[in-house]
C-alpha cells in the first residue's frame, strides 16, 4: 500500500508536531474548567489551571521559535511545561516530552514506527517519574493504552491518521476505565475509598494530548 | 468569594511583594519567587532549602531566616513550585557544605525537588541530600497510597535542623538529624470548613454546617471521614487517639503544636490547646514544650491540626536554640 502524502501523510513532520501542540494548547484551554472541576473532586482543584498556564508559556515560546528539528521543538515544550507547571502534571507532562524529544532527535519528519518508539520513550519516563502503574487511577492508565494502541495500528499498517485514532480512542477508553478505581498514587490517594466513582483528571488531560494529535493528522 | 486580593492571578505575586516590604531581614527574588535571608549565611554553613505551594503561610517563607531556611521556592496556589527555582535557590544558598532541601510529601513537591536535585548535582556538582516529610496519621502508609502526608511536623524539621546548621554541622549530619525529627513527628488535622483557591473562586468541597472533615490536608483535599461537629473535647479526643495509638510518646519529653489552618480564631485554638493538654496529661504524655498559632494553614480553610514530636534532650535544645524568623522567633 502506498499512500499519497498529500492525501494521508506516511510521515509526522515538524508541521504536524507544531499543530499537534497547538491543538493541545486549544483543548486544554477550552476544557480547563472541566479538569480543574474534575481535580476539585478528588485532588486540590488546579489541574485546568496550571496546564493551561504551562500550555500558554508553550505558545508563547513556540511563536518566535524555529527549531530545526522535532526533537529541538519538543525539548522546548518539556522544559517550558517543567518550568511554569509545578505540581505532578509539570514534572509528568514535561518529562513526556523531553524523552519524546530525545527519541526524536534531529529528524525533521518521523514515520509511524519512529513516532511509535518516542511515544514508548515518554510512556518510560512519566512512569520512572511517577512510578505509577496501570490501575493507579492516574494518567498512565491513558498513556499506556493509548501508546499500544498506536503501535499496534502501525505494525498492522494503518496510517498514521488512523493510528491516532486509534491512540485516542484508547485513551479514551483508558481515561473512562479510572472512573470506578480507587487511587493508588498522586494526591487522591489520600482520599481512599472515596476516590473511586470520579475520573482522574490526569487522564483526562491525557486523552486530549491524543485528541490533539489526530486533530494534526487530519 | 470575598478576599483580599487584586485578581486571582496575581495573589502569589503580590504577596511575595508584601513579604518583601514587611520584612527588611528577607530578600525576594521576585523572578524565580524565593525568599532568602538578606544576610549571608557564614561560609560552610549547610544550606537549608524547602518550598511548596502558596496558600500555607506563614510556611515556607515565613521560616526563613537566622536559626531556619536560608531559601524557600514559592509554587502557585497549592502547586509545587518548579526544579527551576529549586535549582536556584540551592545554587545561591550553597557555602560549600551543601544544601538540604525539606520536602512534604506530595506527589508534585517529591518530583520537582528530585528533578531540582538531578540538575544540581549534574550541573553544579553541589552536594544535596533531601528530607521528605510524612506525619500525617489521617493517611495510610501503605503500596496503595503516595504514603503519608508532610504537614506539621515540616516546621520542626525546619527549625531543628535550621538550629543544627547553624551550629556548623555537617551536611550528612544535619540530614540525619532532619529525618530523625520528621521520624518522630506525627499529625492529624480536622476542618470545620473548607478553604477557597482564588483562581477557583469557590469553596474546594461542600461540608455542611453540621459536619467536620477529619483527617483533612492542607490542599483543601478532603480527609477520609466525614462525621457530625463536636465540642472541642471531643475533637480534641478524635485527633489525638490515630496520634497517640501510632506512636508512643511517654518515653522522652514531647513537643506540642496546635495548629490553626487560616480560618480559625487564635481563642478557639486555646480554647481546643486547652483540651489537647488534658487528654496528653491522662495519657503520660509529658508536654516539654508547646506551640499554638497559625504554622501551616491552609488559605481560609476553618480548622486546627495537632502535631506531636518525640523529643529528646538533644532535639529540645535545639528547638530552644535562637531562631529569628516572621513564623518563629525567640532568644537571640
Amino acid at each position: 500500500m502506498t499512500a499519497d502524502p498529500s492525501v494521508t501523510p506516511s510521515t509526522l513532520t515538524l508541521d504536524n508536531v507544531r499543530g499537534w501542540i497547538t491543538s493541545f494548547h486549544t483543548l486544554v484551554t477550552e476544557q480547563k474548567a472541566y479538569l480543574t472541576e474534575l481535580d476539585s473532586a478528588i485532588g486540590d482543584a488546579d489541574h485546568g489551571t496550571n496546564l493551561s498556564r504551562g500550555m500558554d508559556a508553550v505558545a508563547t515560546t513556540l511563536d518566535g521559535a524555529a527549531p530545526a528539528g522535532i526533537g529541538e521543538l519538543l525539548k522546548g515544550v518539556g522544559m517550558t511545561l517543567v518550568s511554569t507547571v509545578g505540581g505532578a502534571s509539570g514534572p509528568l507532562y514535561g518529562t513526556f516530552f523531553l524523552r519524546f524529544a530525545a527519541s526524536a532527535g534531529d529528524a525533521g519528519t518521523l514515520d509511524g514506527e519512529a513516532v511509535g518508539t518516542a511515544l514508548t520513550a515518554g510512556l518510560a519516563g512519566v512512569v520512572a517519574r511517577g512510578k505509577a502503574s496501570v490501575g493507579d487511577k492516574t494518567m498512565v492508565d491513558a498513556l499506556t493504552p493509548a501508546v499500544t494502541a498506536w503501535g499496534d495500528a502501525i505494525d498492522n499498517g494503518a496510517t498514521l491518521t488512523d493510528a491516532a485514532t486509534a491512540a485516542r480512542d484508547a485513551a479514551r477508553l483508558g481515561s473512562d476505565s479510572t472512573m470506578p478505581l480507587v487511587a493508588r498514587k498522586g494526591r487522591a490517594s489520600y482520599l481512599g475509598e472515596r476516590s473511586a466513582g470520579h475520573l482522574d483528571p490526569g487522564s483526562v488531560s491525557t486523552t486530549l494530548l491524543f485528541t490533539a494529535l489526530a486533530q494534526a493528522l487530519p | 468569594m470575598k478576599k483580599l486580593i487584586n485578581a486571582a492571578d496575581t495573589v502569589v505575586a503580590d504577596a511575595l511583594l508584601g513579604i518583601d516590604a514587611a520584612h527588611p531581614a528577607l530578600r525576594v527574588d521576585h523572578e524565580h519567587r524565593i525568599i532568602y535571608r538578606a544576610d549571608t549565611a557564614r561560609p560552610n554553613k549547610v544550606g537549608l532549602v524547602s518550598g511548596g505551594g502558596s496558600g500555607h503561610e506563614p510556611l515556607h517563607g515565613g521560616f526563613v531566616g537566622f536559626g531556619m531556611l536560608d531559601a524557600a521556592c514559592a509554587g502557585e496556589m497549592f502547586t509545587s513550585p518548579t526544579p527551576d527555582q529549586m535549582f536556584e535557590a540551592t545554587t545561591t544558598v550553597d557555602r560549600g557544605a551543601g544544601v538540604l532541601h525539606i520536602i512534604k510529601n506530595y506527589t508534585g513537591d517529591v518530583m520537582n525537588f528530585e528533578m531540582a536535585a538531578e540538575m544540581a548535582e549534574a550541573d553544579t556538582g553541589i552536594l544535596v541530600e533531601s528530607v521528605v516529610t510524612h506525619d500525617d496519621v489521617a493517611v495510610q502508609d501503605s503500596l496503595y497510597t503516595a504514603g503519608r502526608r508532610g504537614v506539621g511536623v515540616t516546621v520542626f524539621v525546619e527549625k531543628i535542623a535550621g538550629a543544627a546548621a547553624e551550629q556548623g554541622r555537617d551536611l550528612r549530619s544535619v540530614a540525619a538529624l532532619a529525618r530523625r525529627v520528621s521520624d518522630s513527628g506525627r499529625s492529624m488535622g480536622v476542618a470545620l470548613t473548607s478553604g477557597t483557591v482564588p483562581a477557583v473562586g469557590k469553596p474546594t468541597f461542600d461540608l455542611p454546617d453540621d459536619q467536620m472533615e477529619l483527617g483533612v490536608g492542607i490542599h483543601g483535599e478532603p480527609g477520609r471521614e466525614r462525621v457530625p461537629l463536636a465540642g472541642a473535647a471531643q475533637i480534641a479526643d478524635r485527633l489525638l487517639e490515630p496520634i497517640l495509638a501510632d506512636l508512643d510518646f511517654t518515653r522522652s519529653g514531647t513537643i506540642v503544636m496546635l495548629n490553626g489552618l487560616g480560618g480559625s480564631p487564635l481563642i478557639e485554638l486555646y480554647v481546643m490547646y486547652a483540651e489537647v493538654k488534658k487528654i496528653l496529661d491522662r495519657a503520660g504524655v509529658d508536654v516539654a514544650r508547646s506551640l499554638v498559632g497559625n504554622y501551616i494553614t491552609s488559605l481560609d480553610m476553618a480548622g486546627c491540626s495537632v502535631t506531636l514530636l518525640a523529643a529528646d534532650d538533644e532535639l529540645i535544645t535545639l528547638w530552644d536554640a535562637p531562631v529569628e524568623t516572621p513564623g518563629l522567633r525567640w532568644g537571640r
